[in-house]
């Protein structure tokens, strides 16, 4: 079991979801990933969609002024 | 949890330019990513989209539809709908949204590929534009009429640019 971090900081919509959903399909089953995201859209949606396409999103973490972590388990 | 039907968007591209083509792709890369089943439907000015070869060619069945299909030109050659500046304006754009960090239309397509956004061709554009499957990229599924198009859009949101 890996983990791996993304990080769409920088991004913009669509990217931020792209990366992550890319990402996501890249990586094993069970493998963590650690999404570094900013405040907005991304931390509205990211974790969310995340849930809704049958990801477990153990975690939504406050990191830095606008910056959080988002934990999924594949 | 109840058992729901996966969400679907289908979009047509009608529009050849490079503005409404970015929407497009950021409307299809955006819902792809977050779940979605994704259909494009490119038909006329559309269709320039989808073109193997990104510049100008002369790809068409007759005289007159390879001069048309050189005017359209491919991806690379779309013209904004507006500040266009005799093509300027599309590389003023381009070089803004990569300053911004924002994804350019070449990198949308690319990712609309790899999300698995499904493309298909007009049949009756193409044929009016003397245009083969052959002369798209490889992802365009199908080549589709209405009929086809309304049964794959069906029970989803569709859309038209």
């Amino acid at each position: 079991m890996a983990t791996h971090t993304l990080d769409i900081t920088k991004e913009h919509c669509p990217m931020t979801f792209v990366k992550t959903k890319l990402k996501l399909a890249q990586i094993a089953e069970g493998d963590i990933l650690e999404v570094l995201l900013t405040e907005g859209e991304p931390l509205n949606n990211v974790p969310k969609s995340a849930k809704e396409q049958g990801y477990n999103v153990l975690s939504v973490e406050h990191v830095d002024g606008n910056i959080h972590k988002v934990t999924i388990k594949k | 949890m109840e058992d729901t039907p996966k969400k679907k968007l289908s979009l047509i591209a009608f529009s050849g330019e490079f503005d409404k083509l970015t929407a497009v792709f950021t409307l299809a890369t955006g819902a792809a990513a977050v779940g979605y089943e994704v259909n494009i439907f490119f038909t006329f000015w559309g269709l320039d989209a989808i073109k193997q070869k990104r510049g100008r060619s002369f790809v068409g069945g007759s005289f007159l539809t390879k001069i048309f299909g050189f005017m359209m030109g491919g991806l690379k050659a779309t013209p904004t709908s507006r500040f266009n500046f005799w093509g300027i304006g599309p590389r003023i754009f381009r070089s803004l949204m990569r300053k911004n960090n924002v994804a350019t239309l070449e990198e949308l397509v690319e990712a609309a590929t790899a999300l698995g956004v499904n493309l298909y061709a007009c049949e009756m554009a193409m044929h009016v534009l003397g245009l083969k499957q052959s002369d798209f990229i490889h992802e365009v599924k199908d080549t589709l009429g209405v009929a086809s198009f309304l049964e794959i859009s069906e029970g989803g949101r569709t859309m038209f640019i």
